[in-house]
């Protein structure tokens, strides 16, 4: 155990590299889920075609095969970019397809009504899916999203085969330095253990948050405040 | 450097031998998921003392940590214990260690799935606990239980090219060494790509058709 608390310094950047790639690459996974999602449901065929192709191809292959294409074989097409940005790249294409459905999913989901209510008041599809539909979509997409972002904290491991300095990098060099691999992996399955707990409870901790139908210290006033039922009918 | 299809042509059987031996790990990975998952969710199931709530621990920590640290945990303090076992056992424990934990909750969620009316109609009837579990609960919770297996089976197909990385010779594994000696990488691991697509798209497409068919339609 000493020799883990020796080299702690390592194991701490290393812990920094995972949390900059969780961060950045949820960030991009979001924005990647939206737009893939959106697209998926579009009534353009060549819209809605191209981003079925991403979201099944990025879902049918692993995530290792496509980190070392796009580090090994995509330098090939003349396109060079250092390991962290194909991270943090990767991270977000893989796990946003995975995203993309569930929010395609969640809005699906909402119940015609809404849809029908809002071409009766001559709501038009952008200001419909904005605010109508994507808002009281959110709740039932969250407790998917944690899913992929425990998972994409999980993949974050993966990126250390392509020399980025990430928590199991650093792993494995004070392994190979000590050769103590029983404290270092344990400690390794510890810290991505309790960073996927604290993922979870930040995940319960948002349900409960933005839940429609939330109970306890909110009220009707709460739910209303909530962006975009607010607008009209409250005052 | 652009695409040279007579390399590709030339690497392909190769690469095939690497999907082989990734089928063979993740169908080996399968048969010790479905069985060790089995006794995990039967002994969470029957709530004995500490030793369910051990389980369940067990089922929360290899849910929240990477397959890949798993793996190199295995790979490299196995031997300090004197159990030397090749990159592909290796693997295939792992794999099927870390999917137990995911399978047992399939069949949780399987069973919990079937309706409390259920058992109480079986119950009233005083159907004794065998024919309850064998001719009630079982056949309906399968309806579920099969697509949820299926896509993490399809999930562990995809997940086993991370034993790549701890040196199992399974397609990804032969197509980056393919690429590290002939200094052209575009060919194998394109091809790796979509050999894993391949067989995962149409297996999922299957595996969406099952659960349609299987849903209860009420």
């Amino acid at each position: 155990m000493s020799t883990i608390i020796e080299h702690a310094p390592r194991l701490w950047e290393g812990l920094l590299v995972t949390l900059q790639l969780l961060v950045l690459g949820s960030v991009l996974t979001l924005v990647i889920a939206f737009t893939a999602g959106l697209a998926r449901m579009s009534r353009q065929f060549l819209v809605r075609f191209p981003a079925a192709v991403f979201i099944e191809v990025f879902r049918g292959t692993s995530m290792i095969v496509q980190l070392f294409w796009f580090f090994f074989a995509l330098p090939m097409l003349g396109i060079e970019l250092p390991g962290f940005a194909v991270g943090v790249l990767v991270l977000a294409l893989n796990e946003g397809a995975y995203a993309a459905e569930v929010v395609r999913g969640a809005i699906k989901s909402r119940p015609a009504g809404q849809t029908e209510a809002c071409i009766a008041l001559g709501i038009g599809p952008v200001t419909r899916m904005r605010r109508i539909l994507i808002p009281q979509s959110i709740p039932a997409m969250l407790p998917a999203f944690g899913n992929v972002v425990v998972d994409l904290l999980k993949n974050t491991s993966l990126v250390s085969a392509v020399t980025v300095l990430d928590l199991t990098y650093q792993g494995q060099t004070i392994r190979a330095i000590t050769g103590e691999t029983t404290a270092v992996f344990t400690t390794l399955l510890i810290v991505y253990f309790v960073l996927s707990v604290l993922l979870s409870f930040l995940v319960k901790w948002s349900e409960r948050h933005f839940a429609i139908d939330r109970v306890g210290k909110s009220n009707g006033a709460r739910l209303l405040s909530l962006p975009g039922i607010s607008r009209g009918g409250t005052t | 450097m652009t695409w040279d299809n007579e390399f590709a042509l030339s690497i392909l059987p190769d690469l095939l031998g690497g999907l082989w031996v990734t089928i063979q790990a993740t169908m080996s990975g399968i048969l010790i998921a479905l069985a060790l998952g089995l006794i995990v969710a039967v002994i969470r199931y029957l709530r004995i003392p500490v030793l369910s709530p051990v389980f369940g621990f067990y089922v929360q920590f290899v849910r929240g940590t990477p397959l890949l640290v798993q793996a190199f945990a295995a790979f490299y303090i196995l031997p300090d214990y004197g159990i030397v076992l090749s990159p592909l056992i290796t693997g295939i424990i792992v794999l099927g260690v870390n999917y137990s934990s995911y399978t047992a909750e399939v069949y949780r969620s399987g069973i919990e799935d079937v309706g409390t009316g259920q058992w109480e109609a079986a119950t009233a009837l005083s159907l004794p606990v065998r024919p309850t579990w064998t001719r009630i609960v079982l056949p309906q919770a399968v309806r579920s239980i099969v697509p949820m297996l299926g896509n993490y089976w399809i999930q562990m197909f995809k997940d086993s090219a991370i034993l790549s990385l701890i040196t199992m010779n399974e397609l990804l594994n032969v197509g980056q060494t393919i690429g590290s000696s002939e200094f052209r990488y575009l060919e194998p691991l394109t091809i790796v790509g979509i050999l894993f697509l391949a067989v995962s798209y149409p297996a999922a497409v299957l595996i969406r058709r099952l659960e349609r068919r299987l849903a209860l339609t009420s």
